[in-house]
Formats: structure tokens, C-alpha cells, sequence
């Protein structure tokens, strides 16, 4: 059953790459956790958008959660410790990424594809759900969709859209 | 200028395939030859990629040459294609100048 808007987002706790392990339960004024993956061009083209919005927001209250959850038996380039790897290559994330070997976690949020954002309030209750914009192939679009969730939020209102089709590849589920 | 084969092996999970067409469509155009020739065939199935070779979708072949040939290291299998952009920018699309490229080169 996927999380609704106004549903309050289920519980995790999972490793990253870094050797931390993060749970949502850290008193943020708002979250971002997104389904995001080393292989997928979707999710690679808005890959740097998603860093400097985790960035602009750090200072904000906001925290910027993102969660691999593919099969790595089938797309080994999401292995654990590809993303290992992918983290210390690039060496310019801004914010932890994990692992869901097991792939409860996307399903119980009913994350679908790479990427799928999630904004939560305070109360970790969802606001906002899909895409971080209107178009993987631009730049200048810079996230413009969770941030506007996520400004809406920290200011207490409702975002004006609530949930917009996630546009990428879908998670690789284990069979 | 002979008239290439243009194919377009595209997967339906991927969406990128629907703006890949079009650029191609309008490369070909722009390059007198005829957007309506292009070959469209749909990858559902890992035996059929594995079959074509297929590495991801969207893959656009002329006369048989990958636009952006794969490295060996790529498997077949159905996924969406990674492209790198002239500006270096990864992309579910090709570049359209290595689209234009690619059919300037037919002989």
C-alpha cells in the first residue's frame, strides 16, 4: 500500500554508503526522500539538481534523504558497493545515500521509479510525491517542483501540487 | 545520396523514446531524407534484446551503426540508455548532433 498525501511516511532504517545508518526520526522541519539509482539516465541527468537543492535547503531545516532500492542481482551498477563507489568517485554529494537491499522500504511507500521524490512536514506526514520537475532534459529547471513543495512547507501551507507523475525508470524489483 | 536504413529499437518503460523519435524525424528531414522511413521496432522482452543487441532505448542504428556504439562491457537487456551530451551532461537522449552526424556520414 503506497504512502497518501497526508499519510504519515513509514519508518526506516537503513545503511549508507558511508558506513552511517539513517532513520527519518531526526526533528526536521521538512524531508526529501528520493528513489534515485546509478544506472538510470533519468535519475543520472537530475542527479545534480537534486545535490544543490540538498545544498540551497541544508541551512533551511530541510534534510535530503536518497534510497537505491534495486535488484543488484540483475543491475549489478546498483550494488552496494557500487554506490559505495559512486559516492566516493564524485565525491560531492550533499546528502547520505542508502541502501534497500530488501526493498520493503520502496514498497511500502510505493515508490515506483528512479527517480521518486517524497516531501514530508515536520510531523513526517507526505505533501508531495513525484517528479522533481517538468523536464529531465533541463537544467534551468533546477528542481522547481520540490522546491516549491518544499518552500510550501516550511512556510505551513499546502503545496499547490500535491503529487505529479514520476518520470524515470521503474525500480528494478526482485523476482 | 543512397537512402540509409534508419532503425529506432526503442522500450516502452523507457519515456524518453517519444522525444527521441521526433529529433531523429526532424534530423532526417533536415538531412532530405524521408522521417517516415525510419524502422520502429519495440523491445518488450530480454530474449528479443538479447537477440538485437539491444543495450538500452532509446537505439538509433543507420545502415546498422550504433549513432553512439556501446562499449563491449555494455550487456543487452532492457533498460533505458545512457547518453552523454556534447556538454557533458548524461541523458536519456541521444545528442541531437551526433544524430545529425551520424546521418551526414551516409554515403
Amino acid at each position: 500500500m503506497a504512502v497518501q498525501i497526508g499519510d504519515r511516511a513509514p519508518g526506516f532504517e537503513l545503511p549508507a554508503t558511508d558506513g552511517t545508518r539513517h532513520s527519518l526520526d531526526d526533528g526536521a522541519e521538512a524531508t526529501l526522500v528520493y528513489w534515485t539509482c546509478n544506472h538510470c539516465p533519468y535519475a543520472l541527468a537530475w542527479h545534480d539538481r537534486m545535490v544543490d537543492l540538498a545544498r540551497d535547503y541544508a541551512d533551511r531545516g530541510v534534510r535530503v534523504i536518497a534510497v537505491n532500492s534495486n535488484d543488484a542481482e540483475t543491475h549489478p551498477a546498483d550494488s552496494f558497493e557500487a554506490m559505495r563507489e559512486r559516492v566516493e568517485r564524485e565525491g560531492d554529494w550533499a546528502h547520505p545515500y542508502l541502501h534497500d537491499e530488501s526493498q520493503e522500504v520502496a514498497r511500502a511507500w510505493g515508490a515506483e521509479k528512479t527517480p521518486h521524490l517524497f516531501v514530508l512536514d515536520a510531523d513526517l506526514c507526505l505533501r508531495y510525491q513525484g517528479a522533481p520537475d517538468a523536464d529531465y532534459e533541463d537544467p534551468s529547471e533546477g528542481a522547481a517542483w520540490a522546491r516549491e513543495a518544499l518552500d510550501a512547507v516550511l512556510e505551513g501551507r499546502e503545496p499547490e501540487r500535491g503529487e505529479t507523475d514520476p518520470v524515470g525508470c521503474t525500480i528494478k524489483w526482485k523476482s | 545520396m543512397t537512402t540509409p536504413r534508419v532503425e529506432f529499437l526503442w522500450w516502452r518503460e523507457c519515456p524518453s523514446w517519444e522525444r527521441a523519435l521526433a529529433d531523429l524525424r526532424a534530423a532526417m528531414a533536415e538531412a532530405g531524407l524521408d522521417p517516415g522511413s525510419v524502422e520502429l521496432r519495440e523491445i518488450d522482452t530480454d530474449a528479443l534484446a538479447s537477440r538485437e543487441a539491444f543495450v538500452g532505448s532509446p537505439t538509433i542504428r543507420i545502415d546498422g551503426e550504433d549513432i553512439q556504439p556501446p562499449g563491449d562491457d555494455e550487456p543487452a537487456g532492457l533498460n533505458c540508455r545512457v547518453y552523454l551530451r556534447r556538454d557533458g551532461r548524461v541523458s536519456p537522449l541521444p545528442d541531437p548532433e551526433d544524430v545529425r552526424e551520424a546521418l551526414a556520414r551516409i554515403d
